[in-house]
């Protein structure tokens, strides 16, 4: 207890005077610390995309709520189902009734063209027919401004986030779906989730519109609860009329988010790394340099008796204190810069435009405050372990 | 041996230590088969040309560096046996280090460069406070405590130096060109003050000079050349 509580109070020393002695080599941490703080505001913002993306997409779904399609189809895109289908599924045990009505609403998804408010380049923005019960499943869906569409009135009402991103959305503006002029009578939000980058209408004026008779591409489903999912998806298995994919809303969102997410994260954890081995470069300069300006000194402290490991931890802990100044820098500039800044991207299951907030989170901080002290730790290490080595007498005499 | 060094004990005994240098292929013999003996209580001048192996013999007897052949101890320990870390604690304990530019660190003010040794030792932060005060009033600096390094003149900061070496009251002092940094007046106040602690104090001072004047002031003085005592001062 003793000998430690020496060791400690040696490293103590030597940390108080290597932190005191920084503004000697302002110019060299501040390099280091805004390094760093790059580095980390880099690998915070490309990382906040798919953080923003994935938020987004699981916001979408609910555990009790299931989604049905053609068995084989990995979206609604690529899935087809008959009326007669559509009722059957609708029939089936397992759903939540209200007044003797099951919440299950029959949908197609088809997209139109609009021009993107920021380039002016077209997109493909979703529309999604839906069935009255379409609300009642997706409760978060709230109007915001104006009211919900009158089915046969050929009426939409636009997800805010779709609004935002593209122009001719606003509240009153005429729609052009398939050469046919439909109003904007709402503007919805869904607490940030995909449907705020959809278009929806009823599912009967789609069809016409689109001359897909009385074709739909999926059933969503209210569960009486998210145990119920068995007991349906047994009934709808079990029923040789169908051939259908029962599958989660929260499952179907995290699978379409996939892709795109692990993309974003592998090009970001690529940038972000070879970024950081410049930035650890960056550090041992700067050690390195503040190791050599400080050779007298800690000669003459292992003169008089300190020993080599307090030196390779105060050199250590200096490098640290330079990268955590340098990740919290990072970090709140990336915050400011990103959290909450609004795009859209294509989600390349329905090949439409999913507009997003990129989402700086708690968890994308942490990790960056632990890549800057992961570049610290290696920009010390060598210059620690080469300050601990100097000989004695000859760095004496050094001035 | 003189009627004053008997009866006091041998504290520094050199035998046949040499000291090898490897530059590239080429080996450099600083220390060539070296016999000395420092008795407590002694103030020792050990004087030389430049390269003539002075500053590596302190360096050996201060356990900064090891010898290459030979028996080495101070104070019954030998130096070559003790590892990196014994060594470095048996430093703090025997040895007090007085340098030419006083490496003392620019961040601390005079009591708390004087301190430094002290945290090496179980004393508590106001014994370590009220030892290190008491060695600055020794050396007439009781006004500066809180005084840098930058605040203080040449001298000023010597005398913080020589506080600094003997506040854990080492076993001896070993000094480097100890007013080879100072003005004539300067560097004689700070030789009164080493012969003061050793009069007064019997404090052991082994002092590195090029200056005769001051080796005068030593008890002794032995010469070196080229690695070898030698009974006068090389030409």
């Amino acid at each position: 207890m003793m000998h430690f509580l020496n060791w400690f109070r040696q490293t103590l020393v030597i940390t108080r005077f290597s932190i005191l002695t920084i503004p000697q080599r302002l110019g060299a941490s501040v390099t280091a610390i805004f390094g760093i703080a790059g580095v980390v505001a880099v690998m915070i913002g490309v990382l906040s995309i798919a953080q923003g993306f994935r938020k987004t997409m699981m916001t979408a779904g609910d555990p009790d709520t299931v989604i049905v399609m053609r068995s084989g189809a990995d979206s609604e895109l690529t899935s087809i189902l008959s009326k007669e289908e559509t009722r059957i599924v609708a029939d089936a045990p397992g759903i939540l009734r209200v007044n003797g009505q099951p919440a299950a609403s029959a949908e197609l998804f088809v997209s139109v063209d609009l021009p993107k408010r920021s380039t002016g380049t077209d997109a493909n923005v979703p529309i999604r027919g839906v069935g009255p019960a379409a609300f009642r499943i997706r409760q978060a869906v709230k109007i915001r401004v104006g009211r919900r569409f009158i089915p046969g009135r050929n009426e939409v009402i636009v997800g805010c986030a779709s609004e935002g991103e593209f122009a001719g959305l606003g509240l009153g503006e005429q729609l052009n779906v398939n050469g046919d002029k439909w109003t904007i009578v709402g503007i919805f939000s869904s607490e940030g989730g995909l449907s705020e980058s959809e278009i929806w209408t009823d599912t009967v004026s789609l069809q016409a519109a689109y001359q897909r008779q009385t074709s739909f591409q999926s059933v969503f489903v209210k569960l009486q609860s998210p145990e119920s999912y068995q007991i349906f998806k047994n009934a709808l298995t079990s029923d040789p009329r169908l051939n259908v994919k029962i599958v989660r809303e929260t499952d179907y969102y995290a699978e379409q988010s996939r892709m795109l997410t692990n993309l974003i994260t592998k090009l970001g954890s690529i940038v972000a790394v070879l970024m950081g081995i410049g930035a650890v470069f960056g550090a041992l300069n700067t050690m390195y340099s503040a190791v050599s300006s400080r050779t007298r000194e800690i000669a003459t402290l292992r003169a008089l008796g300190f020993g080599a490991s307090p030196v390779i931890v105060s050199v250590l802990l200096e490098s640290l204190v330079l990268a955590l100044v340098g990740g919290a820098i990072g970090g709140g500039v990336a915050y400011y810069l990103f959290d909450g800044y609004r795009a859209a991207t294509i989600n390349w299951q329905t090949f439409s435009q999913v507009a997003f907030a990129f989402a700086v989170t708690p968890e994308l901080l942490v990790q960056g405050a632990i890549y800057a002290i992961v570049i610290g730790f290696f920009g010390g290490l060598f210059p620690a372990i080469r300050s601990s080595r100097m000989q004695i007498a000859a760095a004496l005499r050094e001035l | 041996m003189s009627a004053a060094e008997n009866g006091r004990e041998v504290l520094v005994r050199v035998k046949g230590v040499g000291k090898v240098y490897r530059r590239g292929s080429e080996d450099i013999h600083v220390l060539r088969d070296l016999d000395l003996e420092v008795r407590a209580g002694d103030f020792l001048a050990l004087m030389g040309p430049s390269g003539s192996g002075k500053s590596t013999l302190l360096n050996l007897l201060g356990g900064l560096d090891r010898p290459t052949e030979g028996i080495l101890t101070v104070g019954g320990d030998s130096i070559a046996d003790l590892t990196p870390r014994e060594l470095a604690a048996w430093r703090a304990r025997h040895i007090g280090f007085v340098f030419q530019l006083y490496n003392l660190l620019p961040t601390l003010t005079a009591i708390a460069n004087v301190e430094l040794p002290l945290l090496l030792t179980p004393l508590s932060k106001s014994e370590r406070r009220s030892h290190s005060e008491a060695a600055l009033k020794m050396v007439g600096l009781g006004h500066r405590l809180k005084h840098y390094p930058r605040q203080l003149s040449g001298g000023e900061q010597q005398r913080v130096g020589i506080a600094r070496a003997i506040v854990a009251d080492p076993t001896i002092l070993l000094c480097d060109e100890p007013t080879g940094d100072l003005d004539r007046k300067s560097g004689d106040e700070i030789l009164s003050l080493l012969q003061e602690l050793n009069r007064a104090q019997g404090k052991t001072i082994i002092m590195v000079t090029h200056d005769p004047h001051a080796s005068h002031r030593a008890g002794r003085t032995i010469y070196l050349n080229k690695g070898q005592i030698s009974d006068t001062m090389p030409e």
